[in-house]
């Protein structure tokens, strides 16, 4: 069998004279701490941070804004105005946006369940972010389906400003916590600006086959 | 697969000729390289990240077997499956069965350079099974039938005149006096087709850019969401990935994630890093219904333990061909197979034979802009002159060519010497570039200065210039070891 094969030859040529009780235990070891390498200074107070997370995702041609709890779906509805789009939205059943949408939407119309391409606008709730790129952590789950963050032309994330992040490294502790040790949700997203391309002649084209906005609605809690 | 390695000289006497490609390849010095060295100096931990990023390759490639037991049974826990393929055409049967196995007609694709390894569209297409490229890029030479000809940007050789031209060639469902002229009408175009394409597939395929052994998961990384849309939407996400993209844990990957944006675009971060583990879980509402890993071998594990380990940390971001004076100046086609590039030059003798490949690694400057590029810390260089050497045990090259490598050898044993001869070498250059810094002639290089001026040095070796702080592009990027 190739696997067989293939895992012999390895440890015959990777043994590098330890033995394989020596290399389980090194492996075993490297994987319990998860050790978190070299981390480029980012700013310490939390105020930086958030100014650093929203230049970052601008300088990566998203837009951000920041508001209050109560001022979630006006800050959306002021966006869709701005970009002449229609006053619809669809979300999934994320019950932190229900809360921050339910009741006060306004005249938007909302939509629930995962895109089928024909929405103009998805909403979702991010995870977390990262302020050392302006990146947007979005899991899938039950209420989050993943073809919100692409099939639709524009696409709006609620993000906590309290989950704003320093570094990447940040993001995985909270995953292992949430759900469990080497456990996963089916997709995680990192997101740094609306989709692109530069296949044609080098030149940058936003909106390639995901969205071609990216707009990101910080809530002060 | 059509290999054109072993007519690697005719290959760049026509690549140089070509003005279309010319044309094309002035975008790959003007935007990559410059981009890279901003990136790079904009990091103050950049250099130390290289070496994080070596050390944690290094750990993986000591103890693959170890980590790749673990991947594969993360990835069954999180309920997919792992196949096993110890050679390109076992890892195409694996792919057809899953595709048969669901009566898949059609299956998008995401880039992946492990599909062109094992040549798996022509293999699709004859057995009956339509394979669609989704990046733009790779779906422009797709409609040309070529091959991609960067490892990140493999429509880099094609002009916006002339995707003009195949998309009016096939798009012919299309209004044929449609407006086409600009870019972004190309992209909407190209958009609108594939769009139908993702939502019909039955399969999709994607390479990786990093298998989690921690977690089982496999993640990519692109810009467009292509890859996205081809994991997401059909029943079946199959990832193809070789044996040496495992990293232990996440963290391992934030690691390697700040440094392959960088030295690929010169963006701080792509715009989509996804990592998928597993099918889609109960309840949730979108995503594939199974997730398989295909992992390929094909003559990696022989690398292990070989002078050749250190290829294996390559992350396939392109620096090095980026950086390289012979692909600036010939293009990727010219290598002759999948890899091209200093890259190339090491993997293809690996992967076709010496006897087909040996001469890549002997079309080398040996500058070094590779090595001091590659996020990896991968001595491209010493790994040519380790098939050169091979390639001379074998007495495959011809006599003149050997006479003058063992005179090279001799003199590369003699750092001291080594260092006067390049130096006068480089001063008898700047010499016959004279005022314009150019020259249309050089030594043994014919076919090379035919079609084309080489820049001369600016009067000093690489190690000289670095010493005096002189080097224009690389402002606290390179390291000078
Ligand atoms: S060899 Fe280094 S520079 Fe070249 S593609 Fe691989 S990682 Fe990048």
């Amino acid at each position: 069998m190739s696997r067989d094969l293939i895992l012999d030859k390895l440890r015959r040529n990777a043994a590098g004279g330890q033995s394989r009780a020596e290399r389980e235990k090194a492996v075993a070891k490297r994987i319990r701490s998860a050790s978190r390498g070299v981390l480029p200074a980012q700013p310490r107070a939390a105020t930086a941070r958030v100014t650093q997370f929203m230049e970052k995702a601008e300088a990566a041609q998203a837009t951000t804004v920041m508001t209050t709890r109560t001022g979630v779906a006006e800050a959306i509805a002021d966006w869709l105005r701005a970009h002449n789009l229609p006053a619809e939205i669809r979300t999934g059943k994320d019950e932190r946006l229900k809360a921050l949408l339910g009741g006060k939407a306004g005249n938007l119309i909302l939509r629930q369940g995962p895109s089928d391409g024909t929405d103009t606008t998805g909403v979702s709730h991010a995870e977390c972010g990262v302020c050392e790129t302006g990146t947007l952590i979005v899991l899938s789950g039950a209420d989050n389906p993943t073809t919100l963050n692409f099939l639709p032309q524009n696409h709006i994330v609620v993000l906590r400003r309290s989950d704003i992040l320093a570094h990447y490294e940040d993001i995985w502790p909270r995953l292992r916590t949430a759900y469990g040790k080497g456990q996963m949700p089916r997709t995680v997203n990192m997101i740094t600006g609306p989709s692109r391309s530069a296949d044609i002649e080098q030149t940058l084209l936003l909106g390639a086959h995901g969205p071609v906005r990216l707009h990101i609605v910080i809530v002060r809690d | 697969m059509e290999i054109t390695t072993p007519q690697f000289k005719q290959n760049v006497t026509g690549a140089l000729a070509d003005r279309q490609l010319q044309r094309a390849l002035s975008h790959v010095r003007g935007n990559f390289v410059g981009k890279r060295a901003a990136a790079a100096a904009a990091l103050p931990e950049f250099e130390a990240l290289r070496d994080e990023a070596r050390n944690i390759k290094n750990h993986v490639l000591e103890n693959l077997d170890i980590y790749l037991e673990t991947f594969e049974k993360n990835v069954t826990r999180q309920g997919g499956k792992v196949h096993w393929a110890a050679t390109a055409s076992e890892a195409r049967g694996h792919i057809l069965d899953i595709c048969r196995k669901v009566g898949a007609r059609s299956a998008t694709k995401g880039k992946s350079m492990i599909s062109e390894e094992i040549g798996l569209n022509a293999f699709l297409e004859e057995s009956g099974i339509r394979p669609v490229e989704t990046d733009l890029g790779e779906y422009i030479i797709q409609l040309r039938g070529e091959r991609p000809s960067h490892i990140i940007a493999p429509a880099v050789h094609v002009n916006a005149d002339q995707v003009r031209e195949d998309f009016r060639r096939v798009h012919t469902h299309l209004p044929p006096e449609r407006p086409l002229e600009e870019p972004e009408s190309l992209l909407a175009e190209a958009r609108a087709i594939l769009r139908d394409q993702f939502l019909s597939s039955d399969v999709g395929i994607t390479g990786a850019n990093f298998l989690v052994a921690e977690t089982g998961t496999s993640v990519i990384v692109t810009n467009e969401g292509n890859g996205d849309l081809t994991q997401i939407l059909p029943r079946v996400h199959i990832v193809i990935a070789s044996l040496e993209k495992i990293v232990p844990t996440l963290e391992d990957m934030s690691q390697i994630l700040r440094v392959l944006a960088r030295s690929a675009t010169g963006q701080e971060m792509s715009v989509y890093t996804t990592l998928s583990s597993g099918p889609k879980r109960k309840g949730d509402p979108d995503g594939p219904d199974e997730f398989h890993v295909v992992l390929l071998d094909n003559g990696r594990s022989d690398m292990i333990g070989t002078e050749f380990q250190d290829m294996l940390r390559c992350i396939r971001c392109g620096a090095c061909m980026n950086h390289c004076p012979v692909y600036q100046a010939v293009g990727g086609h010219a290598y002759g197979w999948v890899y091209p590039g200093p890259m190339g030059s090491v993997l293809t003798p690996q992967f076709i034979g010496v006897e087909k490949g040996g001469n890549l690694p002997n079309a080398s400057t040996f500058c070094g802009r590779c090595e001091e590029v590659c996020p990896m810390r991968i001595p491209l260089p010493k790994m040519m002159r380790h098939w050169r050497e091979k390639e001379f045990e074998r007495h495959l090259s011809p006599p003149a060519h050997r006479r003058n490598l063992k005179a090279w050898a001799w003199l590369a044993k003699r750092p001291g010497l080594y260092r006067l001869f390049t130096r006068l070498a480089a001063r008898g250059l700047w010499v016959l570039g004279g005022a314009k810094r150019r020259t249309g002639f050089l030594p043994m290089a014919g076919a090379w200065t035919r079609h084309r001026d080489m820049p001369t040095p600016e009067g000093g070796t690489f190690l000289a210039q670095w010493k005096a702080g002189r080097h224009r592009t690389g402002q606290g990027t390179g390291g000078a070891s």
